[in-house]
């Protein structure tokens, strides 16, 4: 099994090194590029993939070394469970989406080489395998901003559209202020431990000094928390995401952002066997604020990958709330509610990869056809594009946490291991749990209502643009990819049971701490009770029970009234000319919420009127609204940073006044501080 | 006995709801000094829907022809989990978890609101963005109303919830009765009653329930009718067997047929409260709806607090 996993993963990396190259050599014929860079992509993903299933099935632990000439860097893997479920998250989204983008890349080939999109596609995914089994540090940062750079690159593909270039920049600012923290966190245990190697940090974590610990948890928070997309180091999340191509957001906000979560579950839980109560509380407030934020950020917007992307923050945050609480009862000894906290979180973070994967190809098969991401320009598509319209549905639903879908499972999960906070001692940490409560019930009923809107103003009603009147439906190897991943999402629900006790296993052999000692959880035909019986879930014989009654309704309505007669007429039109303008928009749809959530929202509004005469002001010629929201991160948090640096940067700027004289004397005055400081410092 | 409570779980409810809105009818048109219809007169109006031939718009995508099915589905299903004859022995009431219940209650909602975006008709966009509006406030009042009570009795489960909720004792009579506030405020708004919804008018100021089903016709429309009744009577049984601790606990044929009895009259005077309520107030002006719905979320809260603490 090891042979198999370490085989698979050589495997799958020399591929996407192989698909990478090629590509680039390939530059100038896209054809050929994208036949060889889709290729590689798809079969490295595929392997990567098996090795990730090698080790969850296998339960083993994998690890690799080899040194380089260089002597701090060792290429040293380590594959266990942990990596083995995010490997299969990769390898599965990474597949898919590569045959999803074998047909979206077709029509993107007149305009942009695609030889460099796959050179770079392919080491996204590479680096993205990197990332979940390095094992020393200096390799990891190496793997971390290589997907970094990877990912800008295909961020700012469509590099003739400004928009997606200042997405970039801002993207690419962001990642690298988080890289900076990284690697301050690395300083800090090089420091003590006086070593690179994970193993190490694994093993003296505990001789770091309470103030170097949280220090470590703090760089650790901004520095994965940015990659997570958390509330308030977000702002670069839903201006890339949508930038990107479609199969690269899937990929984007399915994947690439867990691995911020990767990390967290990786220092927090792996490297540290115990965490101060300050950071587990943190992590639920982030986790609280992020999800019901997220989703009202979501809610106002009618870009409709935007609005996906805002909705990864929002489970980004439910994530947060599984994994802070895990944090906390495994703080206060409460092993057993701690493992079911996590693997509630690591069941929402392959959930949340599955429905946000399959939204997004859908999202971008709508903006392929209509070549729009407005909603507003959308309507009536589900006609005209059925298949698609029944993979964003499943999406929808499976997102907004109803049954029978897997995100049903993995919050129900996350709503039992919160409850089980209730029972703690302490008034703090029930008023803390009752908070986290409040924010996943009221970010599942938001989430609801947000894609009603968003399912409802794409695809029904009448199409609002002649765009959205010729639109066609996807291509056969893009249903594929989007029918797999609607499989996936109904299947995980329906055999939620047998997930669970997988990522409870898995939850285990990171947290150390054995489920046999521990009754929190018992399976028994298909269903399962946590806590005692105190709450039980049967997954299948609910979707039967559900089916059977569908079924029945259908079966006795036709027995009863025999063949029904359906006469189609037109819509009632209140005696007016059926226009697409009678319709709702997304904004019109979001309005009553947004107006209830004015005072978190702060948007401005502006009403332009144009009449026919201006100084007889009766007859109205034209009437504009403009709605926007203020950025409320952007305006008192990054901007007032940003004002900081460029006052002092021109305060240094006074220095450089172009005197070739006068720099020849800073040069000389360096020279001379220096040789003093060389020469006092034997002394001291 | 097993056997019959499975089939009472499932036709009480579709076999009942009808009678309910023919009652508060009755008593809303006692109250108007009008002699009012037939308590059956529901039964015929379905009856009469289901007849009748169906004009669809050519607007309508697949939408249209499946949520009636998905939501009358929905809530069957919610009626064969809830305590209606609370069984601990029924092979159901295993999976009768209360965010189940809400869950499922969601997907009616969620294809209920579908359908009204579906024709492209103006005033269905408008009721469907109305009644998520809702839905997304009510939901955590339902919940933690739900929730203080799981709390007392150290279950999630709706059935275990209703066959313990008679022996707690009194002291926790204040935490039912604020979280039954809760839930009564919860449900006038999920069923599109005063001062929510006025559920007997096509007015287009007032409409949420009714715009969203405005393009519905024959049986279809019957379907979403007969829907929303079992979800009024559905929300009528969840606090007469899970707020109101006087029930029956069910050991034979004798205690069964008592036990139905008995719910059925705590239905009666529950849905005599709705209808009096709504005979005496006034529709809300829809922005003036989220502080209502916000007084549920905070008593379902305070409900809480006395549970935990």
């Amino acid at each position: 099994m090891e042979l198999f996993l370490t085989q698979m993963l050589e495997f799958s990396l020399v591929a996407m090194l192989y698909g990478g190259v090629g590509s680039l050599v390939l530059l100038s014929n896209n054809r050929f590029a994208l036949i060889w860079g889709s290729t590689f992509a798809f079969i490295g993903s595929l392997s990567a993939m098996a090795s990730g299933f090698a080790a969850i099935f296998g339960m083993q632990t994998a690890s690799f070394h080899a040194t380089t000439s260089f002597a701090l860097l060792s290429l040293s893997f380590r594959v266990d469970q942990l990596s083995g479920i995010f490997l299969v998250i990769i390898g599965a989204v990474g597949a898919l989406a590569t045959l999803y983008g074998w047909s979206y890349m077709k029509h993107n080939g007149d305009t942009y080489r695609l030889g460099a999109f796959f050179a770079s596609y392919n080491l996204f995914l590479a680096s993205m395998v990197l990332v979940v089994i390095a094992n020393q540090a200096l390799f990891f940062l190496l793997a971390w901003e290589l997907m970094a750079l990877a990912s800008y690159f295909l961020v700012v593909f469509d590099h003739r559209n400004e928009e997606s270039v200042k997405a970039g920049y801002i993207y690419f600012i962001m990642t690298h202020v988080a890289t900076a923290f990284i690697i301050l966190l690395s300083f800090i245990f090089y420091h003590t431990t006086g070593s690179l190697d994970f193993d190490v940090w694994r093993a003296e974590s505990g001789s770091l000094t309470a103030l170097s610990a949280t220090l470590v948890f703090i760089f650790a928070l901004i520095g994965f928390g940015t990659k997570a997309g958390i509330i308030p180091v977000h702002v670069w999340l839903p201006a890339a995401h949508p930038a990107a191509p479609s199969h690269v957001s899937a990929l984007m906000s399915g994947v690439m952002i867990k691995l911020g979560i990767y990390m967290f579950i990786r220092v927090f839980f792996d490297f540290f066997l115990h965490t101060p109560m300050w950071l587990g509380i943190t992590i639920l407030l982030l986790g609280a604020s992020s999800s019901v934020l997220g989703v009202i950020y979501a809610l106002s917007e009618h870009d409709i990958k935007r609005l996906l992307a805002y909705h990864s923050i929002e489970n980004i945050g439910i994530i947060l709330l599984g994994l802070g609480a895990a944090l906390i009862f495994r703080g206060i000894g409460e092993n057993a509610l701690s493992l079911l906290a996590l693997a509630a979180s690591l069941f929402h973070v392959v959930n949340h990869a599955i429905f946000k994967s399959l939204l997004f190809l859908s999202a971008g098969s709508v903006v392929l056809t209509t070549n729009s991401r407005n909603m507003e320009e959308f309507g009536g598509l589900g006609k005209r594009m059925p298949y698609t319209a029944v993979f964003f549905l499943i999406g929808s639903i499976a997102i907004s946490g109803i049954i029978p879908f897997n995100g049903f499972v993995s919050e129900w999960l996350t709503f039992q291991s919160l409850f089980g906070g209730l029972a703690l001692s302490g008034v703090g940490l029930k008023v803390l749990f009752t908070l986290g409560i409040a924010s996943l019930a009221l970010t599942g009923g938001l989430a609801a209502a947000c894609f009603v809107k968003a399912f409802g103003v794409t695809f029904l009603a009448r199409p609002r643009s002649r765009e959205a009147s010729e639109a066609h439906d996807s291509s056969l190897l893009m249903n594929l990819a989007m029918g797999s991943l609607a499989f996936a999402a109904l299947f995980l629900g329906v055999y939620g049971a047998a997930a669970t006790r997988l990522f409870v296993r898995i939850a285990e052999s990171v947290n150390q701490s054995s489920i046999a000692q521990i009754p929190i959880m018992s399976f028994g035909n298909m269903g399962f009770t946590v806590r005692n019986g105190f709450a039980g879930l049967n997954m299948p014989a609910l979707f039967l029970l559900l089916s059977f009654f569908l079924l029945a309704t259908w079966l006795i309505m036709r027995a009863v009234l025999g063949k029904q007669r359906i006469s189609k007429k037109i819509t009632w039109d209140c005696g007016f000319p059926l226009t697409p303008r009678m319709e709702i928009t997304s904004t019109a749809f979001a309005y009553s919420l947004m107006t209830i959530f004015r005072p978190i929202l702060t948007y401005a509004d502006s009403t332009k009127t144009v009449y026919q005469d201006p100084n007889l002001r009766h007859f109205v010629s034209s009437q504009s609204v403009h709605l926007h929201l203020v950025d409320m991160y952007m305006k008192y948090f990054y901007f007032p940073i940003a004002r900081v640096f460029c006052s002092i940067a021109r305060q240094m700027s006074r220095i450089q006044n172009g005197y070739i004289n006068l720099y020849i004397l800073y040069v000389l005055v360096t020279l001379v501080a220096l040789l003093a400081w060389a020469l006092i410092l034997p002394q001291s | 006995m097993n056997f019959a409570v499975i089939i009472i779980q499932v036709l009480f409810v579709p076999l009942v709801a009808p009678l309910i809105i023919g009652v508060t009818r009755r008593i809303k048109a006692a109250m108007q000094n009008r002699r009012g219809a037939d308590i059956f007169q529901p039964y015929r109006d379905l009856i009469k829907l289901f007849r009748k031939a169906e004009v669809l718009s050519e607007d309508a995508t697949t939408i249209s022809l499946v949520s009636p099915y998905v939501v009358f589905a929905s809530m069957i299903t919610i009626g064969a989990l809830i305590p209606i004859v609370p069984f601990a022995g029924n092979i159901l009431s295993s999976y009768a978890d209360f965010i189940v219940v809400i869950s499922l209650m969601i997907l009616a909602t969620f294809f209920l609101a579908l359908n009204g975006l579906d024709a492209g008709n103006a005033f269905g966009g408008l009721g469907s963005s109305r009644e998520m509006t809702l839905a997304a406030l009510t939901e955590a009042g339902l919940f933690f109303s739900f929730m203080s009570i799981a709390l007392l009795v150290q279950s999630t489960n709706l059935i275990t919830l209703s066959i313990h909720i008679g022996t707690l004792p009194s002291s926790d009579w204040l935490i039912l009765s604020l979280a039954f506030l809760a839930f009564f405020i919860a449900l006038l708004a999920e069923n599109a009653r005063y001062p929510f919804d006025n559920p007997s008018t096509h007015l287009e100021l007032t409409m949420v329930h009714e715009a969203m089903i405005i393009e519905a016709s024959g049986p279809r429309l019957a379907l979403f009718e007969w829907a929303a009744a079992s979800k009024l009577l559905i929300f009528i049984v969840l606090g007469a067997n899970i707020f109101i601790p006087w029930g029956i606990i069910i050991s034979g044929w004798q205690s069964l047929s008592l036990a139905i009895l008995v719910l059925l009259c705590k239905v009666f005077v529950l849905t005599v409260a709705v209808a009096m309520l709504e005979s005496m107030t006034a529709k809300l002006r829809f922005f003036r709806l989220p502080d209502l719905l916000s007084t549920s979320f905070m008593l379902g809260l305070i409900a809480l607090a006395l549970a935990i603490f």
